[in-house]
């Protein structure tokens, strides 16, 4: 068994919080540039200049991209042969939350209740999804999610008949249902199959994916193409002020289903499509 | 493109002038506001109270930023969602607000208070919060200092990007814009 000392996982966690708001991935910034190049809206292109611009200041400055620094929502690869010593590790995890929103001056944008609505000050507690893997790692890794495309996000639990084009036809209408208010250009997260609360899980893990990777299934990643071309046809276009360029990516995890049952879900990220990881 | 520079107080002949579409450079002083706030600001419009602020002729932004790091006049500072200040927008327009900031699409009822009040929705680009706080040269917290990063500031900008998406004649940048370049092939 090899130890791992729940304080580096606490430093790591402030220290990640901190870079994905301040950094965009170099894959968002490279997609920016192309849709740039690639965009017929005069509107659309002033939009993604700006994005270009806000993402060299944000990296210059080292301060958020976006005020909306986000939910915490932390995903942990746990390896079996790793003892975790030094505390427990839910605990760790949100001190590195607390740590990395309060030194790093990220907003604290969490609410104790979600209906009576104390903010908690920190943005703690985080989202933590802990996944047992083979090996002795620890990885960790940070996705701070923004309400405003969140909010857009949505489940369907289809019948098999809908099949290929029930989902996709599912998908494309919550784009453009969503319209300006997820902060297009979005990278979609689409889950297919398992039950109502994996798919959201799956949606939720294909944000994690690199703009510009393929499906390791050719049946998906022809899939994803269809998608991100269906949803780039709907005019929506940078920030909504019509364009061409209204989603990056688009990504897509599957899991099995049972006999009776499609589950559907996409989850969208805005175009500050932060995530960042580390393996201990 | 065209761009106009407008400032607070704006007139209904310098509403008159702004059109869906239009590009706005916006110099001088915007208030803050989000849901917390409008909650409040609304509560008294509704008890027939007096606002604490005197909205006739300005523009209110929804933002809440992030802290400022030291030496810094204000956090990013980027638009949040629009759409869940609607219910309170009507009112805030019938005292006189000529323009709300924010980002994504308006109630039909926002819209028609817009052109009967003469006033404006413009956008800013969500997310460019670094680039658009760089034009907040003066920040301090007006009032509901309670409310955090959701209180009532009074922000002085200087050539604050934004667009016009609704104007007073009832045109909408998103709609028209959207058809414009949506294909069916």
């Amino acid at each position: 068994m090899r130890e791992v000392d729940v304080a580096v996982i606490e430093a790591t966690v402030a220290e990640l919080s901190m870079e994905a708001n301040y950094n965009l991935g170099d894959d968002v910034y490279q997609a920016f540039k192309m849709a740039f190049s690639a965009e017929t809206s005069p509107v659309g292109k002033r939009v993604l200049a700006q994005l270009i611009e806000n993402a060299e200041i944000a990296r210059e400055e080292q301060v958020p991209l976006c005020q909306d620094t986000g939910y915490a929502v932390i995903f942990v690869e746990l390896g079996q042969d790793v003892r975790l010593v030094g505390g427990d590790l839910y605990v760790a995890i949100n001190e590195g939350v607390r740590k990395g929103y309060v030194d790093g001056y990220l907003r604290k944008s969490i609410v104790s209740d979600p209906l009576r609505r104390l903010n908690t000050m920190d943005n703690t507690p985080a989202v933590i999804h802990l996944e047992l893997v083979p090996g002795d790692r620890v990885k960790l890794t940070i996705a701070p999610k923004g309400g405003g495309s969140e909010n857009m996000s949505a489940i369907k639990m289809l019948n098999p008949a809908d099949s290929t084009k029930g989902v996709v036809d599912f998908v494309v209408e919550a784009i453009s249902k969503a319209g300006s208010n997820p902060c297009p250009p979005v990278v979609i997260g689409i889950g297919i199959g398992g039950t109502f609360e994996k798919v959201a899980y799956l949606a939720k893990k294909a944000l994690l994916r690199e703009i510009g990777s393929v499906n390791a299934d050719p049946f998906y990643a022809e899939l994803e193409r269809e998608i991100l071309t269906k949803v780039n046809k709907l005019g929506i276009g940078p920030q909504g002020y019509g364009g061409r360029t209204t989603a990056l990516a688009a990504f897509i995890e599957t899991y099995p289903a049972h006999i009776a049952s499609l589950p559907a879900a996409v989850n969208l990220n805005c175009h500050a499509a932060r995530h960042k990881e580390r393996v201990i | 493109m065209s761009v106009r520079k407008i400032s607070a107080p704006l007139s209904d002949e310098d509403v008159l002038m702004l059109h869906a579409g239009d590009n706005v450079l916006i110099s001088g002083v915007i208030y803050t506001g989000r849901d917390a706030a409008h909650e409040k600001l609304f509560k008294l419009v509704e008890e027939g109270e007096l606002l604490p602020v005197d909205f006739s002729g300005q523009m209110i932004y929804y933002v809440s930023p992030s802290p400022a790091k030291p030496g810094k006049v204000i956090g990013s500072a980027g638009p949040t969602t629009s759409g869940r200040m609607d219910v309170y927008t009507p009112a805030l327009l019938a005292q006189g607000l000529k323009a709300c900031i924010g980002k994504g699409g308006r109630s039909q009822a926002v819209k028609d208070a817009l052109v009967k009040y003469k006033a404006v929705y413009l956008a800013a680009t969500g997310g460019a919060a670094a680039l658009l706080a760089k034009t907040v040269c003066q920040a301090e917290v007006l009032v509901y200092a309670e409310l955090g990063a959701e209180a009532i500031y009074r922000l002085v900008v200087e050539n604050f990007p934004a667009t016009v998406v609704n104007d007073v004649y009832g045109n909408d940048l998103y709609e028209e814009g959207r058809k414009r370049y949506a294909t069916n092939d």
